[in-house]
């Protein structure tokens, strides 16, 4: 097998290992948001929950989660699965990324003085208007860093999809290496993880740098 | 009456902060509230701004009653949309200003005119920029808080709350957080308002200020007003021993 083959051959995977990237954010990103409202719900057994429910999900491996979304539909209800592979990994992926968005975004408002809230309510701000107009845009800022970082980490967890032989990079590159025995396929995958990760940590200072007009 | 807050009860886990408190306030009067730390008087100012609920007592801005306490003891605030028209009535400039950092001084000043009371937008321009004239800032409408001193940032936060065109503006503490020479500026500020008789109540530590500005003034401890009465009466012969005292560690 040539280089160039090789390289094609990986193309389907790193456009799979794409779109697992980007739909995970989608999902998310904003299912961050409803969980964090869960988790700091006035009612204490929706918020203990949501507590329990975020401890399990950070204290397991995200490995572990696919298999469970993946399989569990089979083993507890006795379903077919057939089909059900990319949903359920999708679902791991968005599950699990959004518990630790919503513990970043709950960590930024809480950061948030109550003199903001109080001149935004002294000022006659609804609740909602206070939340988009004053706390949001301030709060994005101030975890910008944290997001940074999970979805640097979220890159290279993508790779974990190979565990229910979705054909994105890693596994591709494992079926061609052991077919050719050639050490070849990793780097190739190698490259392509930094190269994806250069460029969202590129595009994240962008976003960093335009929010430095103030403190 | 601007104001008028009638035998105000406020404790905090079973310590009574507030004991009886009653504060009337007319048009075009200034009144400054003196006292010790622990005094109450911030939180007399937060109760009147509703940033604090009440435990008993009545609140009411011209003519609405916006808390009132029944016979049984039980207090009760408007609705939302009554509060929402009662807010209206009056502005609170903060210790720590509370600006918004993320946007400019003009939108600091212009948002909730325009956001809150859906105002023309180019109209409330017009003004925001007439009170940056007012407050020596006409040059900052695009600077950011953070570029501006701590003095340049409290008088945006009057600014900010002078554009709702409230009836009663309050104070609380506004010049704690500044070094000396920036606390001349915003003084100068509040003095500019009340010589338009702006109707203002003003929690302040500085008393020769009170002195000067105020029509009234109310030397508040331990959750009752102890004296109240002319500037120069209570400053230059207080009735009270606990108000002598408390003057008189601010002599030296």
């Amino acid at each position: 097998m040539t280089f160039g083959t090789m390289l094609a051959t990986m193309g389907e995977g790193m456009l799979n290992t794409i779109g697992i990237f980007f739909l995970t954010l989608l999902g998310s990103l904003p299912l961050g948001v409803g969980i964090m409202l869960l988790r700091t719900s006035k009612n204490k057994v929706v918020s203990s929950i949501t507590k329990s429910f975020i401890a399990i999900i950070r204290g397991t491996p995200l490995m572990l989660q696919l298999l469970v979304w993946y399989f569990g539909p089979f083993y507890l209800f006795d379903w077919s699965i057939r089909g059900w592979r990319f949903p359920g990994l999708i679902i791991g992926f968005v599950v699990n990324y959004a518990c630790y968005f919503a513990e970043i975004y709950r960590g930024g408002i809480e950061s948030m003085s109550v003199g903001q809230y109080e001149a935004a309510e002294v000022l006659g701000y609804s609740k909602s208007q206070t939340f988009f107009r004053i706390i949001m845009p301030q709060v994005f800022k101030r975890i910008l860093p944290s997001i940074t970082n999970e979805v640097i980490t979220l890159v290279k967890d993508t790779s974990l999809a190979y565990t229910l032989a979705y054909s994105e990079v890693f596994s591709i590159a494992k079926q061609i290496s052991a077919s050719q025995t050639s050490f070849m396929p990793f780097v190739i995958a190698g490259v392509f993880y930094f190269i994806a990760n250069y460029i969202v940590a590129f595009g994240m200072e962008r976003i960093e740098k335009a929010l430095k007009y103030y403190n | 009456m601007v104001l008028e807050m009638k035998n105000i009860q406020k404790s905090f886990d079973g310590q009574g902060v507030l004991k009886d408190i009653s504060l009337a306030v007319d048009h075009g009067e200034v009144v400054s509230i003196i006292g010790p730390s622990g005094s109450g008087k911030s939180t007399l100012l937060r109760c009147a701004t509703f940033l604090e609920t009440i435990d008993g007592g009545n609140i009411t801005y011209m003519d609405t009653t916006a808390a009132s306490t029944d016979e049984g003891g039980k207090v009760s605030y408007l609705p939302k949309e009554g509060m929402k028209t009662v807010k209206e009535y009056f502005g609170l400039v903060f210790q720590q200003f509370n600006l918004f950092p993320h946007f400019s001084v003009l939108k600091n000043i212009m948002d909730a005119p325009v956001k809150v009371h859906g105002r023309n937008a180019e109209e409330v321009k017009a003004e925001a920029m007439e009170l940056l004239k007012t407050m020596g800032l006409e040059e900052k409408a695009e600077a950011y808080p953070c570029q501006l001193s701590g003095g340049q940032q409290q008088r945006v936060a009057i600014a900010r709350a002078l554009a709702m065109k409230p009836e009663i503006l309050f104070f609380d503490e506004p010049t704690s957080a500044l070094d000396p020479e920036l606390t001349i500026e915003v003084l100068k500020i509040i003095r500019k308002l009340a010589e338009e008789h702006m109707t203002m109540v003003i929690v302040t530590h500085e008393m020769s200020f009170a002195r000067a500005v105020s029509n009234r003034v109310i030397f508040m401890d331990g959750g009752v007003i102890v004296e109240q009465g002319d500037p120069e009466e209570v400053f230059g012969n207080p009735k009270q021993e606990r108000t002598q005292r408390f003057l008189k560690s601010y002599e030296q």
